[in-house]
């Protein structure tokens, strides 16, 4: 067997060079194991290849069976509201808003929540809680969405009719808003935004965990030795150098709050009007689509949750290419600083 | 030149060689490797006695009949009496039946796609669904008859709640909006109604429940039927909607002043009051099997001679019939792909209407009067690729009815 001649240690920043295939040598030799390596990158680049083309297949199915809805009131069903399977009406304006109204809700929620546990266990905890604590949060992100609606159904829809609304209504000076008036039955926007906070708490959490303990500790030594406090190296030196890992779990947070379904259609009143109130029943996409498919009867109502699941996969499009576009902007900005 | 470290040559015997991988697989593998593979033999030839066995086992007990496996998909609301049904059906001649609670919707679908031997439904086919794929018409088997409750959270009555169709109505429409209305009172003299707001609780997805529900409240009041209309879905003009029944049930349990609509069964089974509506003849009337029952025969009779059952039982006639019931059936292809497979598919339909009355009412449901029954049985008589098959019975069924009816009129009526 004779020893494979290695290129030479490439130098930082070099663009990278692949070695001549004479170079490797198996067994079977030179020639096969050139073919072999072809096979091996042809075979790699094909699962690769699957993640998209899984994408352009999903995508294509939800434009071909939300067509007729498309055709027949196109961007209007969208933007306008009115749902009546009888007359075959179906507009899904209150959907969407209350898709992006919980979704925001439980992001303004759960972040700050999120970043102050994962702050703490990555920076300040003691070493000996750090694994625990770690775990639990873990475990709390294992937990399917179904139970939380379970939850919500038993144990907070009835808190939040009982205790939260009126205790919400008598601040001083946010109880006279305008999205805390009108009835309240319990099932609510605001149930499903706390539920999709709790839910997406641990994902945020985990992965900022990870990011922040990623951080050079070099970084934090020379805070230190700077002068700054604990706090003062978490928050000025830690956290924005992990900025874009957060914003990334931020993000990933975001997309299971825009698609939770079952949860939320648990928790969320199934009523088909513009949110006026956080304290009065509200819709998702998610929800409507979970609810309405199984009895779905008829074309044009089939078309409408259609267009729900495209309407859904848009925006969770739309937003994830936002926050990419945000993030390198900033990087960018940081880079030329 | 990297050493090569030998190990000693002389051999024990009985064991390889150390370091020659060659040897490794040993005597001891290739034993093993033998054994592995007599372990699955027998393993395979179990399996298959006992599944021959298992056939040769139902094939004596079934009286001919060749098919041994049935499927079915579609409502839940009278999945508990047909868990029973299939049991028992299953112990009696072997046939097994698997039928899958999707809704009716779903059980509509999978047979106009081919995918299900039978349907189940609680609302009868529109004409578009049942022309839609395939040629012919679809059978529609009446089996059960269904009560939807209107259940309440009203703290300190002691009786069920009195209610009229216009004050329903109204009360789902969100025309009356506190329960100590004077429209309340008038129909419940004496009883202390709460000063509570009225909250509709209704389905958030389509159901067969809605469907007899607005279908009733279309009759009864023009504004309904102006308004949300009659369907599976409709537009509620007011209320929450709670996911499933047991979310309406839920959530009708811990609201106070909650008004919404379940199944009686589910009622009962949740510890929920259902109201008394005034029926046509103005009776206040409570959802029973009996009154359940007394709806689908006042409204059966009335139906003429060659009637396909599809026929609705809200604001039925008749002083104890309860306005607000529904058949549920079972859905078969007039034209069958595999005739034998539709005969065995009615053969346990007739078997359920002839013997399976106790069953249900064990569950709580309500099993179709005898006479109904008897019409149903000699309507399938009446068909022709029926007629001809193992599983046909004699001319007499009105008389089997009869018979098997004695010894059960004497329990609850």
């Amino acid at each position: 067997m004779t020893t494979p001649t290695l290129p030479p240690p490439a130098m930082a920043g070099a663009p990278r060079v692949d070695p001549p295939e004479a170079a490797h040598t198996g067994r079977l030799g030179a020639r096969a194991a050139a073919g072999g390596d072809r096979a091996y990158r042809l075979a790699i680049a094909l699962c690769a290849a699957t993640v998209p083309a899984l994408l352009g297949i999903v995508a294509v199915a939800l434009v071909r069976g939300a067509w007729p809805a498309l055709a027949d009131g196109g961007a209007a069903t969208l933007l306008t509201s009115g749902w009546d399977p009888v007359r075959e009406r179906f507009a899904l304006g209150p959907a969407l808003a209350g898709t992006l109204l919980t979704a925001a809700l439980a992001l303004l929620v759960a972040t700050p929540l999120a970043l102050a546990a994962a702050l703490w266990t990555a920076e300040l905890a003691p070493a000996r809680l750090r694994t625990p604590v770690a775990a639990l949060v873990d475990l709390l992100a294992a937990v399917p969405g179904v139970v939380y609606g379970l939850w919500g159904v038993q144990v907070l829809v009835p808190w939040l009719l009982a205790d939260v609304a009126p205790a919400l209504r008598a601040l001083p000076v946010v109880g006279g808003w305008a999205w805390l008036a009108g009835p309240s039955y319990g099932p609510s926007l605001l149930a499903a935004s706390v539920v999709l906070a709790i839910m997406v708490l641990p994902f945020i959490a985990a992965v900022s965990r990870e990011v922040l303990l990623a951080v050079p500790g070099a970084q934090r030594e020379a805070a230190l030795a700077l002068g700054a406090t604990r706090w003062e190296t978490a928050t000025r030196i830690v956290l924005p150098y992990a900025g874009r890992g957060v914003v990334g779990a931020v993000m990933l947070g975001l997309g299971r709050a825009l698609g939770e379904t079952i949860a939320v259609a648990m928790v969320v009143g199934g009523a088909h009007a513009w949110p006026t109130s956080l304290l009065g029943p509200g819709y998702t996409l998610g929800a409507l689509v979970a609810n309405e498919f199984g009895e779905a009867s008829g074309d044009r109502h089939l078309a409408a949750l259609m267009l729900a699941g495209l309407a859904l996969f848009g925006v969770t499009l739309v937003v994830n290419a936002l926050a990419r576009w945000l993030v390198a902007r900033v990087a960018d900005a940081e880079a030329d600083a | 030149m990297p050493a090569v470290v030998r190990r000693p040559v002389g051999r024990t015997p009985g064991r390889p060689l150390a370091g020659d991988p060659a040897s490794r697989i040993g005597v001891r593998a290739t034993v093993g490797a033998r054994a592995r593979r007599l372990a699955s033999l027998a393993l395979l030839a179990g399996g298959a006695a006992s599944g021959a066995a298992g056939c040769a086992r139902a094939g004596d007990a079934g009286a001919g009949l060749p098919h041994r496996e049935l499927t079915g998909a579609g409502a839940t609301l009278p999945f508990p009496v047909y868990a029973r049904w299939i049991a028992e059906y299953r112990a009696r001649t072997g046939v097994r039946i698997n039928y899958q609670a999707i809704g009716s919707g779903g059980g509509i679908r999978q047979l106009a796609e081919g995918t299900v031997d039978f349907g189940a439904t609680d609302v009868p086919m529109s004409p578009d669904e049942a022309t839609g794929a395939r040629a012919g018409d679809v059978l529609h088997v009446p089996m059960l008859v269904a009560a939807i409750a209107i259940t309440y959270h009203l703290p300190g009555l002691d009786a069920p709640l009195r209610l009229s169709p216009e004050l329903l109505a109204d009360l789902f429409l969100g025309r009356v909006n506190a329960w100590d209305d004077p429209r309340v009172a008038a129909l419940n003299p004496g009883v202390r109604l709460p000063p509570l707001d009225v909250r509709v609780v209704h389905r958030a997805e389509g159901s067969g429940t809605t469907y007899v529900l607005t279908d009733y409240l279309a009759r009864v009041s023009p504004a309904w039927a102006a308004g949300p209309g009659r369907g599976k879905d409709v537009r509620w003009p007011v209320g929450i909607g709670g996911r499933g029944t047991e979310g309406v049930a839920g959530l009708v349990q811990r609201t106070p002043g909650a008004i919404g609509y379940v199944e009686a069964t589910a009622a009962r089974r949740s510890g929920l009051p259902a109201a008394a509506i005034r029926n046509r003849s103005g009776a206040f009337v409570v959802p029973t099997i009996a009154s359940a029952g007394a709806a689908a025969g006042a409204v059966t009779a009335a139906a003429p001679a060659g009637t396909d059952f599809r026929l609705s039982l809200v604001d039925a006639d008749g002083a104890a019939s309860y306005p607000i019931a529904s058949l549920t059936w079972l859905l078969v292809d007039d034209v069958p792909r595999d005739t034998a497979m539709a005969r065995a598919v009615v053969a346990f339909a007739r078997w359920a209407l002839r013997d399976g009355s106790a069953s249900a009412r064990a569950v709580g449901y309500a099993p179709l009067p005898p006479p109904v029954a008897a019409r149903v049985v000699a309507r399938l008589d009446a068909i022709p690729w029926l007629a001809d098959g193992p599983s046909a019975t004699p001319a007499g069924a009105a008389a089997s009815f009869s018979r098997a009816a004695t010894p059960a009129s004497g329990e609850a009526r």
